[in-house]
């Protein structure tokens, strides 16, 4: 079984795969809550994982920096690869791993500190700024790719729990940036703000491809369409399809796709 | 709906909107005597309250004031020579300067002589020794001098002793009550502020008695019970709340912490007095084995309170720092705890002012006995507030009667000013998430 997904690892590597998962379960005490999913998710694009609600999407997505670990009742079984290490291999330290692999919660989550440090907080724990005039320079960069530096350069200062909703995300994308990782998870981004806010989130997760692998969890079917190259379909735990975005909107393979797609299910 | 309400007897037609009418009639009534319980509940504390208070400002407010009498003493160089000092026979020279403004009164006679000197308190003389000691040049001077009156007069000059009282039934006897009235015709009675009240350890005389000796071993016992508690009570509580594993041992502790909290202080008492005193040896009646005492007390407060206040930390804030690849202790001592320092202090501060309360632990570890002396260190005897209003109470002598109010307000004082530090803390830091 190993010797099998190290093959199926190796058919990939040529299309720039970042993650490979296979043959995962995920269990929360007697809860099934992911059965049997292998995906390879690509470098340079957005993945979207798209499903009712209860599914297993944010599930799924903790399983990919090891959140779930924080979790004491929940244990998860099978291989899960970044560019082709094993990431529950015992030598992996998670806290390691999460600095490669960001992510972004559904509620903005802002440090009641100031913007400045909120950026900062990454780099320092994890020592990539030599000094202080480092740390600016990385604080500027991560807020500019973040899209909100115009917005704070005159008030770092100022807490970040101040900004709007949107701000605050956008704030909390830029510090996962600052990190430097190669992935960005994000766990419905979106759903706590405006369609403004949300408009401007977007266009950012469009410009991070450029640079990393994003995958985003998302309830809103437009929202796939519109920002991911990829789409996921889960359903009560089951990866049902996996696909070019277009194919699953225009061409769904599987009768459950197409239910959730069309409003049946959801 | 109707129907349930149709018998043979009244085969009355009820219709759901009077059925609600009446049932809404009868929820008012309800409502409205569960808000007059309450509201009599919270008359009857309130009450309460304003009895206890009122009835300690009413025997305390004397206690602020303190009789003084106004001398012109004449520092004789035959009764205090310089090359004595400090020894001298400073008595007779307040004996001769109170003499001088009593016209009339044999000062020949002994007796009379020691009666008048009973005017003034008893340490009226050490305070011109002290003076003259300081300043020898004073020799052969005159000096004005305010010294207390001893507790009868101070009685007295309050209204405290009845004039109309019978003779033989009262302290201050007829021609003494002439010697009072003499030396306040002559504008030389005053009642100033009690500052003794607040700089003189206790002793044995009421207007002599203060209680910075208390408040001396209060604070080091204090110190002590924060020193021990707060870093003790926050480690437990870390460790119990965020890295413990959530199993039958955790749980066990948690309920015998809880249990902690509720165990009688005279317990604390006799442990102490079993395990600090008897076996380690630690010295009795010192304010740092008051301190570990009452730490012992504190400490399950303490743990109760940091652990609710780490609870209360948003786990949004927890992953926003796991995710970014801090470790569990990094989330913990960087994020969490910061968030939670006001509450925990809030809870310490709390803790703080009910050992500040606690008398029975200290009675028992001899924190109440008799010292005319502030301590200098946690480790020399002293009293604490409480234990020195239990031993004034304990005192036969009317002087001590208003000076155990006064002091109870001291303390209620103390009591007031931390809470509403607490509240204050509370407010200005609570966070909405
Ligand atoms: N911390 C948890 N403890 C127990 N069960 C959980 C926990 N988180 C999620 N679950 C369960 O796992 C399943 C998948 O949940 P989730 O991944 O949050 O779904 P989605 O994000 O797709 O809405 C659900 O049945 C949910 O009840
Ligand atoms: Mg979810």
């Amino acid at each position: 079984m190993m010797k099998d997904s190290m093959e199926t690892k190796l058919d990939v590597d040529a299309m720039n795969v970042k993650f490979s998962a296979r043959d995962v379960q995920v269990h929360y005490g007697d809860t099934h809550a992911i059965k049997d999913v292998s995906v390879d998710i690509l470098d340079n694009t957005v993945t979207a994982f798209i499903g009712p609600s209860g599914c297993g999407k944010s599930t799924f997505l903790r399983t990919l920096n090891r959140m779930n670990d924080t979790i004491d009742i929940c244990r998860v079984q099978g291989d899960i690869y970044l560019d082709g290490m094993d990431i529950y291999d015992p030598n992996i330290d998670p806290v390691q791993l999460r600095a490669k692999v960001g992510m972004v919660f559904q509620k903005p989550n802002p440090f009641p500190k100031s913007i400045y440090d909120n950026i900062a907080y990454g780099p320092r724990i994890h020592g990539l700024a030599r000094n202080k005039a480092e740390l600016d320079e990385i604080v500027e960069k991560s807020l500019r790719r973040g899209a909100i530096w115009d917005e704070v350069q005159d008030r770092l200062d100022a807490p970040g729990t101040g900004l709007s909703g949107g701000q605050q995300q956008r704030l909390c994308i830029a510090r996962a940036i600052a990190t430097e990782p190669e992935v960005l998870l994000m766990d419905e981004p979106c759903s706590a703000l405006d369609p403004i806010a949300t408009a401007q989130v977007e266009e950012l997760i469009d410009e991070l491809k450029a640079n990393y692998s994003v995958v985003i969890v998302t309830h809103s079917m437009q929202q796939a369409a519109r920002v991911s190259q990829k789409t996921a379909f889960f359903h009560l735990g089951n990866l049902v399809e996996y696909n070019d975005t277009n194919e699953i909107f225009t061409n769904p393979q599987d009768s459950r796709t197409e239910s959730y797609i069309t409003g049946r299910i959801g | 709906m109707s129907d349930i309400t149709n018998n043979a007897d009244t085969p009355r037609i009820v219709t759901s909107t009077e059925l609600v009418a009446a049932s809404l009639k009868r929820r008012r009534n309800k409502q409205l005597r569960l808000q007059m319980v309450g509201m009599g509940a919270i008359f009857i504390a309130f009450l309460m309250l304003f009895i206890l208070v009122g009835s300690l400002v009413a025997t305390g407010w004397q206690a602020f004031t303190q009789t003084h009498v106004t001398l012109e003493v004449f520092v004789d160089p035959e009764d205090i020579p310089a090359d004595r000092l400090p020894r001298g026979d400073f008595d007779d020279t307040l004996e001769a300067a109170l003499g001088r403004m009593l016209p009339g009164v044999d000062m020949e006679d002994r007796e009379t002589a020691r009666a008048v000197q009973g005017i003034l308190s008893n340490g009226a003389q050490f305070t011109l020794r002290d003076r003259v000691v300081a300043d020898p040049s004073l020799i052969g001077q005159t000096v004005t001098m305010k010294v207390p009156t001893s507790d009868p007069y101070d009685q007295l000059n309050k209204g405290l002793i009845e004039r109309a009282t019978p003779e033989q039934n009262r302290r201050v006897k007829d021609n003494e009550i002439r010697w009072f009235d003499t030396l306040k015709e002559q504008g030389a009675i005053s009642k100033p502020f009690n500052l003794a009240l607040f700089t003189n350890a206790d002793s044995r005389f009421p207007e002599q008695a203060g209680l910075k000796g208390a408040l001396v071993g209060s604070f080091w016992a204090l110190l002590t019970c924060f020193l021990i508690s707060f870093p003790l009570g926050i480690g437990a509580a870390i460790y119990l709340e965020e890295f413990a594993k959530k199993n039958r041992i955790s749980d066990f502790i948690e309920v015998n912490i809880n249990n902690l909290a509720a165990v009688p202080s005279v317990v604390f008492g006799l442990l102490a007095l079993a395990v600090f005193i008897g076996w380690f040896g630690l010295p009795r009646s010192a304010p740092f084995v008051g301190g570990l005492t009452l730490a012992l007390m504190t400490m399950p407060t303490i743990i109760i309170a940091t652990r609710a206040a780490l609870k209360s930390v948003p786990p949004s804030i927890r992953e926003a720092a796991l995710g970014l690849g801090a470790s569990k202790q990094q989330v913990v001592f960087q994020h969490v705890l910061p968030l939670a320092m006001p509450g925990i202090l809030t809870g310490t501060i709390i803790g703080l002012a009910q050992a500040l309360g606690e008398t029975a632990p200290l009675l028992l570890i001899g924190m109440n006995a008799f010292i005319t002396s502030a301590a200098s260190s946690p480790f020399d005897s002293a009293t604490a507030l409480p234990t020195q209003i239990f031993i004034w109470a304990d005192s036969p002598e009317r002087g001590f009667v208003s000076r155990t109010s006064a002091a109870i307000l001291v303390l209620l004082g103390f009591l007031v000013l931390m809470n509403g530090i607490a509240i204050f803390l509370r407010q200005k830091f609570e966070r909405r998430w």
